[in-house]
This record gives C-alpha cells, sequence and structure tokens, in this order.
C-alpha cells in the first residue's frame, strides 16, 4: 500500500519536471525555427530585397517548410566514417546546446519565474556552453573528409580561443556583482544596466559571443568557398538539422545570457493599472533578446569573413591583453573606492 | 567631442551645412553616408599623401621642416586613435549604413507578377517572318545556318514552281542554340527574328526541337511586336 502511494508519488514528480522541462524547450525549438526566418528576412531586408514571402503570411511559415524538406531527405553516411560518432555528434551537440533544464533552466524570465535559482548559474552555463565544442570535434573528425576536419580544427581552437575573452568579460561582471547567481545579476542591475558602466568589456563581450556561436565575421569553419560547410560538411538530413538547431538555439541562448547580463534582464517598473499588476517582465526579457538576435544579424549583414590567421591573432593579441586590463581595472576601482558591493 | 560626433551618427543635414569649412570637410569624408556629395568631395583629394592624415587648417602653413621638428602637431591625436580603435567606431559607420539600408524599400521585382523592361533588342525565342502577302520571307539562303556557332540550325531548300527557291525544312534546336542573334544579324530578308519571348519552357525536350511550321506560327503571333522592334532598333543596325 506504502510503496504505491509512494511510486504514485515518484510518477507525479517525474510528470510534473516533464512538463517543466518542456514548458521550456517547447518554445525555445520554436524560437529557434522562427530565429532562422528572422535572419533570413532581416539579411534580406538588409540587401535591399525580399527574402522568403511565399510559405505562409510574409513567409513565417519557412523554417516549417524547411525542416519538413531536410527531414524528409535521405541521410548519407560517407562509408569511410565512424558511424557511431558521426550519429553521435550532431545529437551531444543538439542536447549541450539545449540541454532545457540546465541552460535555459536556470535563466529566469521574469521575478520567481526560473525552473531552479541555481547560486552557480553563470559557471554552469560557461561549462555547459563550452561542451559543445566536443560535439564539432567528432563531427569533424568521424566524417573522415578533409573539409570537415579541417573546419572542425578550425572552429575548436576558435571557441577555444574565444572562450577565454567571453569568460574574462562574464568574470568583470561577477566581480561587480559578487554572485554568479543570474537573479542576483538581474537584481543588481536595477539602478543602471551594467551595459553603462561597462561598455567596452561589453563591446569585446559581444565579440566574443559572435565567435562563440560562430556567426559572420568569425564563422571560418563555414567557409564555404575553402571548406565546402566546416565540420559538417558531410552531415545530411536529420544530423544536420541538429547542427543547425543548436547553432540557431546557443544565438538565442547567449542573446539571452547578454541581455541578463548587459541590459538588465527582466527589470521593468512595476505597472499599475486600476491597482492591477500588470507583468510585463518576461516580455522585456524577450524584447532585449530580440535586440541582442537583431544584432547578430544586423553584425553578419554588414562584416565580411575574417582571415583565420587574422581571427586567432585578434583574439590572443589584440582582445585578451584588453580583458585583462579590464580584470585588473574593474576591481581596481571597487577597492580604491571602496564601492564594491560585497 | 559627443558620442554621436565619434560614431558618426550625426544627421545628414548636420554635415552638409557644415562640410565647406576644412576642418569639418574632413569629418564629412569620415562620416560615410551614401549621398553623391561626400563621394565628390572625396575625390577632390588630388594629392593621395594628403588622403592620409586629416590636415589641422593651418597644416599648410607648416614647412617640411617644422613638420620634420614636431611631428605631433598633425594628424589625430593619440586618444583620437585610441578611441577610434577600441569603439570600433569605422564598424559601427558601416553598420549605420546597412541599417538605413534595412528601412529602404527593396528593389525586387516579383517575377511572375511583376516584369522588368526588355530592351527591343532582346534575344529570345525565334520566330520566321512572313511578308504582309503571306509570303514567307525566307529564302532558303542559309547564311543563318552557316553563321550559327551552336549549329542548331537545319536548313533543307527546294525549288518552287515559280521558280522561287524556299525551305522545305528549318529545324532550330532551342536546346542547342545559345541565343547569340547572329541568324538574325545575318538574315538578308529580316525572315529569321528573336523574339522578346522568353517564356517557352517546356516540359519535354522534344517540344523545344522546332520546325518550320512553329517558327511560322510563331512568327504570325508575335508580328506586330516584332515589327515595333525592328522599327524601334533600326537606326542603330
Amino acid at each position: 500500500m506504502l510503496g504505491i502511494n509512494i511510486n504514485k508519488i515518484a510518477l507525479i514528480s517525474v510528470i510534473f519536471n516533464l512538463i517543466d522541462v518542456l514548458s521550456v524547450i517547447l518554445p525555445v525549438l520554436l524560437a529557434v525555427a522562427f530565429m532562422t526566418i528572422i535572419e533570413r528576412k532581416q539579411l534580406a531586408a538588409h540587401q535591399r530585397r525580399v527574402g522568403p514571402n511565399t510559405v505562409g503570411y510574409y513567409g513565417v511559415l519557412q523554417p516549417i517548410a524547411d525542416a519538413l524538406k531536410l527531414i524528409v531527405k535521405e541521410t548519407v553516411i560517407p562509408s569511410q566514417s565512424n558511424k557511431v560518432l558521426f550519429y553521435l555528434a550532431p545529437v551531444s551537440t543538439l542536447i549541450f546546446s539545449l540541454l532545457g533544464y540546465d541552460l535555459w533552466g536556470i535563466i529566469p524570465f521574469g521575478q520567481g519565474l526560473s525552473l531552479s535559482d541555481f547560486s552557480l548559474g553563470i559557471f554552469y552555463t560557461l561549462a555547459l556552453s563550452s561542451l559543445g565544442i566536443f560535439g564539432v570535434l567528432l563531427a569533424g573528425w568521424s566524417a573522415n573528409s578533409k573539409y570537415a576536419f579541417l573546419g572542425s580544427l578550425r572552429s575548436t581552437s576558435a571557441m577555444i580561443s574565444y572562450e577565454l575573452i567571453l569568460s574574462s568579460a562574464i568574470l568583470i561582471v561577477i566581480i561587480l556583482n559578487g554572485s554568479l547567481n543570474y537573479i542576483t545579476i538581474i537584481e543588481n542591475q536595477q539602478a543602471i544596466w551594467f551595459i553603462v558602466p561597462l561598455l567596452p568589456v561589453f563591446i569585446f563581450y559581444f565579440i566574443a559571443i559572435l565567435a562563440e556561436t560562430s556567426r559572420t565575421p568569425f564563422d571560418l569553419q563555414e567557409a564555404e568557398s575553402e571548406l565546402v560547410a566546416g565540420f559538417f560538411t558531410e552531415h545530411s538530413s536529420v544530423p544536420f538539422v541538429f547542427f543547425f538547431l543548436s547553432e540557431y538555439s546557443s544565438i538565442i541562448l547567449f542573446s539571452c545570457i547578454t541581455s541578463i547580463l548587459f541590459l538588465g534582464g527582466y527589470n521593468m517598473p512595476e505597472l499599475f493599472v486600476n491597482d492591477t499588476f500588470i507583468n510585463l517582465q518576461s516580455i522585456v526579457l524577450g524584447l532585449k533578446t530580440c535586440i541582442i538576435c537583431f544584432m547578430f544579424v544586423l553584425v553578419r549583414a554588414t562584416l565580411p569573413r575574417l582571415r583565420y590567421d587574422q581571427l586567432i591573432s585578434l583574439c590572443w593579441l589584440n582582445l585578451l591583453p584588453v580583458a585583462v586590463a579590464f580584470i585588473i581595472l574593474v576591481p581596481s576601482i571597487l577597492v580604491a573606492f571602496d564601492i564594491a558591493p560585497y | 567631442m559627443s558620442f554621436a560626433r565619434i560614431v558618426g551618427l550625426q544627421p545628414r543635414i548636420l554635415v552638409a551645412a557644415t562640410r565647406h569649412t576644412p576642418a569639418n570637410s574632413i569629418l564629412a569624408r569620415r562620416l560615410i553616408s551614401t549621398s553623391t556629395c561626400a563621394h565628390a568631395e572625396h575625390n577632390l583629394q588630388s594629392n593621395p599623401n594628403e588622403k592620409l592624415r586629416p590636415v589641422h587648417p593651418s597644416a599648410t602653413q607648416y614647412d617640411a621642416q617644422s613638420l620634420e621638428e614636431d611631428p605631433y602637431k598633425r594628424g589625430p591625436s593619440a586618444i583620437d586613435k585610441a578611441v577610434h580603435l577600441f569603439f570600433l567606431t569605422e564598424i559601427f559607420r558601416g553598420m549605420w549604413i546597412v541599417m538605413e539600408n534595412f528601412f529602404r524599400p527593396p528593389y525586387t521585382i516579383m517575377y511572375p507578377f511583376e516584369k522588368g523592361p526588355l530592351s527591343p533588342r532582346f534575344r529570345g525565342e525565334h520566330a520566321l517572318r512572313r511578308y504582309p502577302s503571306g509570303e514567307e520571307r525566307c529564302i532558303a539562303c542559309k547564311l543563318c545556318e552557316a553563321i550559327c556557332p551552336a549549329q542548331a540550325i537545319t536548313i533543307e531548300s527546294e525549288t518552287r514552281e515559280d521558280g522561287s527557291r524556299k525551305t522545305s525544312k528549318y529545324d532550330i534546336d532551342m536546346t542547342k542554340c545559345i541565343y547569340c542573334g547572329f541568324c538574325q544579324e545575318a538574315c538578308p530578308v529580316d525572315a529569321i527574328v528573336e523574339t522578346q519571348n522568353q517564356e517557352f519552357a517546356t516540359e519535354t525536350r522534344e517540344e523545344l526541337l522546332y520546325n518550320k511550321e512553329k517558327l511560322l506560327a510563331i512568327g504570325d503571333r508575335a508580328e506586330a511586336e516584332i515589327a515595333a522592334n525592328l522599327q524601334a532598333d533600326h537606326v542603330y543596325r
């Protein structure tokens, strides 16, 4: 009797957990789908074109048509490839970049609106987002193709290099807050968004997330003219969809983290209409995320691709010294004026 | 120096109003805008060395010796250069232009529904013409067959009862044709012409092997258009 009850409770908690996870993952997947159409439409607008406009109103259903096309395609596996790793690579990339409960789960969408209030939130995000490199490495190696291999080497070294800049920039934010918790960071920005005092940090942080998500000025692993499609040259159909999804979901994730770290997250003055509290916090966070996503595409529309040695030397010779300088400067100011918040 | 000025976000009217003074003309050139004024000003800099350094208004008064003595009197200050470097002003100016274009209408012509203008010289689907009497123009001289670089034209001729030479067979393989228009130019009687029709895609290959009847039918259908195009272009031939 008792055992059955415990099992029931366990089952119910599992179901609730599942609902929790799905309530985050499904909107994220939907957002990823629409991110692709937004990117195409926005690029088109920047280039004075129309973009996809046939499927659905203004082409909004284009990502669904694209996904359908890709899914019904034949999966081609190179005969010389390592089959297990060939399939494992896209799956692991997608899981690491989505990890609903882990990455998106700790992001607060509003006051008290997060799946878990994790005190080491930022570390967790950084750790999991750098795991994505394994998928890239595996994909490049297992495909047994020189293009995929070169692409994966390039993106691995670029991602590892720019991980430094990214974590340095985030470290400065952490120093300013004395906390790794996203909610604390957001609450601390009620007076002023960190983008204002930390504008130079924001600039190199943004460069770093462009490189981390391998977006245009740094998308060397996808240099079509040299490497066909980079590390997923040999992946077709569903494995390709997985890489595609993980790429765009990491864009959205980093946009969200940027808006939390620098743009004040869900902070919003309390709005009352006839003594009714209007909660716009999630919408505000969504808007800020959209603005950063817009910036991603705007940068893609503007800048040409860097040469590979320029990419690496920009990181190690230009950005890293600046980052280190700021890591020294910011705590120095905090100590010198005795304004450290902790 | 305001932030807007550093990153070059000044409204263009301001630029236009101030760009006649020498110092501001340099600034105006820096503020890339899509107006032709800025480009024209750019070309005014005839000396390539002068382009490299924004000239202080009184810099021309320095002689070579004083420039050597005090190199810090010319060119942008170190702070200027550092600001431009660290705040990525060049890149932001580029992004500003891209943003400007974001709000402008697209150039796209919605093709199947909208069509762009076609030149009278446009070389599309072929046609064989007739005289107003209904007689075929073609005299089977085979100049077109001879000149056709893709060898797409095949002609066989016969002599009619009245002694005139006419084609018994005039085939054009439209899959071979490269639409160079040489046949049209070679024809002494303007019999073979290329119409402005470019939408003659077919579902089978065989449909693209045109014979004399097909070509004459096209000519009958499009005679008004062909005549108008020849009339419009005859001055230049």
